[in-house]
């Protein structure tokens, strides 16, 4: 019988929010807004992230062990509701493994000759 | 903000708990500057998508919990899922009878407004109507926006397919304005049909048109011959139109005029009424009340004490049919309440078996709401599968009820499991399996986690033990209660079944050919036909003996008329007796005895003095001290001299009192008179089996006449049994619903037992240690099963009392407190009770004080 803690190859592919806040978070740990903002200036404002896909995706993050709640206040000026994430070190495998498993895509596209197009 | 502060009201609970003001504060952030109707825009498509999803993911999470749970007690999980089913099963099917019989609208227009009226009176209780007063009561009375009337007879059809018998109603042009049904094709009968020289005309039913005419789409206008008249077909009702009752397939025109009314006393009319607009039935009653009484005032004779009843059209249902419905829906409740308590007991149990697993869970973070959501999914989805096969076995189950279905509904299909009943059953699965299921599991949940760690599991038994104890002697109760009635009505079948017909049934093979009008209008032409029948069947090897009679007991249960003796007042009913016709050798083909005198004879002609022989009830009853062979007394307008006495058959049926029987000679009746007595049923006792003479009496009637159509080809046994069989049916499911509640309760009765004695095992160890011994310590656990088997034993007489005191239209021969019946439940329940504490004694009586002591 499996244990309840998933394996990193069950969570795989990662969905792209998922993906996303991990890549937000592998700066350092960030509240909620922050991560929304940062994923946009990721992708030149193409993705937009709403505060319920956000926060949806954060509250499986967290039941699933990618990412961990710090629980130390930042600053005095710091919003008092703020509450930071950081991501734990399987979800540093979980993100390493999806790019593993991506670059192979691209790779197995390149062998057949398939490239972007404005690339 | 509000907005979408009420918007995150969509998420779930412990979601919104949790990311509220994380939410609220990145939505404000996101929206800045933005305008209203875009921050609007915003809130919903960005709340509405993610609370579903965040729903549908915890659903997902929970029934994935779920299943595990289910696959760890798979024996916890198939139990309850089959009780589930049993009492989802069993009450969906008696629901879907329920519904079938009083519940659903008749199929006519506004049905609750009509009515059926009757001549009512002392001694006959409710009687069909005379023309004349039919007459006087539709044009004196107020309360009716409609009367109409009808006569049921059975004619034979000829011009379709093959010749055929059928139960028509002629019926009065107002009849079908007051059912308010349109003709599917054609027209309906009108008032200009019934006047003096119309040409005949018929309505056929859906099922006539569809069978006999092949669907023929040009059947208006078509001939027909109808007992050898010619008739046009002018119309086809819709399907589900089938009055007075299913077995109705074709209407004619009821001409009613000059001599018909002459008679107050000759009542044959079914007659039905639709109450006028704000006209309640109370205020129907009084009005034609009042309008018999005038009746009664100006025709004292023939109108004495007969007054009116008005019943509604649904509740023509006699009491007996509905009996049978109500038992049925009565056992089924009996099931339900054993299955929501051993839910409860198996949900009870389990919950305090996991008392610790929940605590240590909420110790480590698990919210409370979302532990109960998980126990809810589980229990939901455990009485989704038990709901599914109690549907699916309510769908096997209902064709067998059809058996229940009073014949006089009219009302064309049979029941069947329809939206109706899946509606009802999901109810039952949420009843069952939600609020027994997760009521107790709630309950339990209510124990602190802490509490529950700090002590040993073994103290969380105490309450649940005692809500347990109570359930298991619910179910007890339940089941003596579907015991005892049960066995009530087996002893009534018993004693239905031993009642004495008054004639032999075995080896007797009967059928009808009714003989069409105008053709044997002519006595002699009829006896002809059955005289060259019935020599060639008597001349067939194996048959005995071979009769005709106007109607078979059983089938034919009308047909009361009065006699009278000269000279002699009779007081009112005293005279009266069934009427029949029969030829020589009905009799002896019977088995109906001659005690005295003899058999009618072919040579009883219309010439000679008219014969007849008569019941030994009527011997005694008008000349109850004298030898009535050679009396003579005035019988279908004639004198007649009783020349033989036989014994008395219960032609009513085997459950309904019946009237003395006299029967008259086949040919002593003028031309044309009693047209609906020709005798039309032969019955043929044969040595060797009936069915094998069949085709051979084919031949024999075909050669006597070949367009007599041949009906209602069955055994004489066949009749008898069709007098339980509604009976029999109810009581095989009966049956059926004990032997399972007397299971469940048995389970339930292990169940708690094997609970206790693994809760009090330490107990019991230190009472071994301290030297009891282990005949004792399973003595206890006995002791706690009869126990509790005595009070549920006791509680469930008490009910089934009630209950059997409610169906004793059921009961025959046997009163609802017969002590044999209870007894031998009681008896029964111990036995299961005793059987259901065996294990638990032995177990308990096992107990090593060592590990018992050692443990926890």
């Amino acid at each position: 019988m499996t244990t309840d803690a998933p394996a990193v190859d069950d969570l795989l592919p990662l969905p792209a929010a998922t993906f996303h806040i991990l890549l937000a978070l592998m700066d350092g740990e960030r509240h909620g807004y922050a991560i929304i903002e940062d994923v946009e200036a990721r992708t030149d404002g193409e993705l937009r992230m709403s505060a319920g896909t956000l926060y949806r995706s954060i509250a499986r993050m967290v039941e699933q062990g990618l990412i961990a709640e710090v629980f130390k206040r930042r600053s005095r000026e710091d919003d008092e509701r703020r509450r930071y994430y950081r991501v734990t070190s399987f979800g540093t495998a979980t993100a390493r493994a999806e790019v593993r498993r991506l670059s192979q895509l691209v790779r197995l596209a390149r062998e057949c000759g398939l490239r972007p197009e404005n690339a | 903000m509000r907005f979408y502060r009420l918007l995150l009201r969509l998420y779930p609970a412990s979601f919104r708990r949790e990311y509220q003001h994380e939410l609220e504060a990145s939505f404000a952030q996101r929206t800045q500057g933005a305008s209203p109707v875009s921050r609007i825009a915003t809130a919903v498509t960005d709340v509405v998508p993610n609370a579903l999803a965040a729903h549908a993911e915890i659903l997902r999470r929970d029934l994935g919990y779920a299943l595990r749970a289910m696959r760890r007690a798979p024996g916890f999980a198939v139990t309850v899922a089959l009780v589930v089913a049993l009492g989802v099963g069993a009450n969906a099917a008696a629901f879907s009878l329920a519904d079938f019989v009083f519940l659903r609208p008749l199929p006519f227009k506004d049905p609750g407004r009509l009515v059926q009226l009757w001549e009512t009176s002392q001694d006959f209780g409710q009687n069909q109507l005379s023309p004349a007063n039919y007459r006087d009561w539709k044009t004196m009375s107020k309360s009716f926006a409609g009367v109409g009337a009808y006569w049921r007879r059975a004619q034979n059809l000829v011009g379709s397919a093959e010749p055929r018998r059928l139960e028509t109603a002629a019926v009065e042009a107002d009849l079908f304005d007051v059912l308010g049904v349109p003709p599917l094709v054609g027209r309906r009968i009108l008032a200009s049909d019934t006047s003096a020289g119309a040409t005949p005309v018929v309505v056929i039913s859906y099922a006539l048109w569809q069978g006999a005419f092949g669907a023929d789409p040009g059947v208006v206008g078509k001939a027909v011959q109808l007992d050898g008249i010619p008739h046009v077909v002018v119309g086809v009702m819709p399907p589900t139109f089938s009055y007075p009752s299913r077995d109705f397939e074709a209407w004619t025109p009821l001409a009613l005029r000059g001599t018909s009314f002459e008679d107050r006393t000759d009542t044959f009319l079914d007659v039905i009424g639709r109450l006028g607009a704000g006209v309640t039935l109370d205020q129907a009653r009084r009005d034609l009340n009042a309008t018999a009484t005038r009746l009664r005032a100006e025709y004292p004779k023939e109108l004495e004490d007969v007054s009116a009843g008005v019943v509604p059209l649904h509740e023509q249902v006699s009491g007996r049919a509905r009996a049978l419905v109500w038992g049925l829906c009565g056992a089924a409740l009996c099931i339900l309440l054993l299955a929501c308590a051993n839910v409860a007991s198996l949900f009870l149990a389990r919950a305090t078996s996991r008392v610790r697993e929940l605590a240590v869970r909420t110790a480590l973070g698990a919210g409370r709401e979302q532990l109960m959501r998980q126990i809810a999914t589980e229990s939901i989805a455990l009485s989704v599968l038990g709901g599914a096969a109690g549907v699916a076995l309510a769908w096997w189950t209902v064709p067998l009820l059809t058996q229940l279905v009073p014949q006089s509904l009219p009302v064309a299909s049979a029941p069947t499991v329809d939206a109706r009943v899946l509606a009802f059953a999901l109810v039952l699965m949420v009843v069952t399996g939600l609020v027994f299921g997760v009521g107790p599991a709630i309950g339990a949940g209510r124990t602190s986690a802490l509490d529950a760690l700090r002590s040993g599991v073994r103290t969380g038994g105490g309450r649940t033990r005692r809500v347990r104890s109570m359930l298991v002697v619910v179910e007890i109760s339940a089941s003596v209660v579907l015991l005892i009635l049960s066995g009530l009505l087996i002893r009534s079948v018993w004693n239905i079944q031993s009642l004495n017909p008054g004639f032999v049934a075995d080896n007797v093979m009967t059928l009808r050919t009714a003989l069409p009008r105008p053709r044997y209008d002519v006595v002699a032409v009829r006896a002809r036909y059955y005289e060259s029948v019935l020599d060639g069947i008597r001349a067939l090897p194996g048959v005995q003996s071979a009769g005709f009679v106007t109607g078979l007991p059983m089938a034919m249960r009308g047909g009361i008329w009065g006699a009278r003796i000269p000279g002699v007042t009779l007081k009112r009913g005293e005279g009266a007796a069934s009427a029949r016709f029969v030829t020589p050798g009905y009799f002896s083909a019977m088995g109906i005895a001659l005690m005295r005198g003899r058999d009618i004879a072919s040579t009883d002609l219309q010439s000679n003095g008219y014969v007849v022989v008569v019941s030994e009830s009527f011997a005694k009853r008008l000349w109850p001290n004298e030898d009535a062979l050679g009396k003579r007394f005035i019988f279908a307008d004639s004198l007649r001299t009783i020349v033989g006495i036989v014994g008395d058959v219960r032609f009513r049926g085997l459950e309904q009192p019946s009237e003395p029987q006299v029967y008259m000679a086949y040919k002593q009746v003028p031309d044309s008179n009693y047209i609906s007595y020709y005798p039309k049923d032969l019955a043929v006792r044969s040595s060797v089996p009936g069915v094998t003479l069949l085709p051979a009496i084919r031949r024999i009637i075909r050669a006597a006449d070949p367009d007599q159509p041949i009906s209602h080809v069955r055994s004489l046994t066949q009749i008898l049994d069709g007098e339980t069989a509604s009976r029999v049916t109810q009581l095989r499911l009966l049956e059926v619903l004990a032997a399972i509640g007397l299971l469940i309760a048995g389970i339930g009765i292990h169940g708690l037992l094997a609970f206790t004695v693994s809760r009090r095992a330490q107990e019991m160890g230190v009472r071994r240690a301290l030297g009891a011994q282990s005949g004792g310590i399973a003595g206890l656990v006995v002791g706690e099963g009869m126990r509790l088997a005595a009070v549920g034993v006791t509680i469930g007489v008490l009910f089934a009392y009630l209950a059997a005191r409610g169906m004793s239209a059921l009961l025959l021969g046997v009163s609802p407190n017969d002590p044999a019946t209870i007894i031998a439940a009681a008896a029964l329940c111990f036995a299961v009770a005793v059987v259901g504490c065996l294990r638990p004694a032995l177990s308990a009586a096992r107990v090593d004080p060592m590990n018992a002591l050692r443990s926890d």
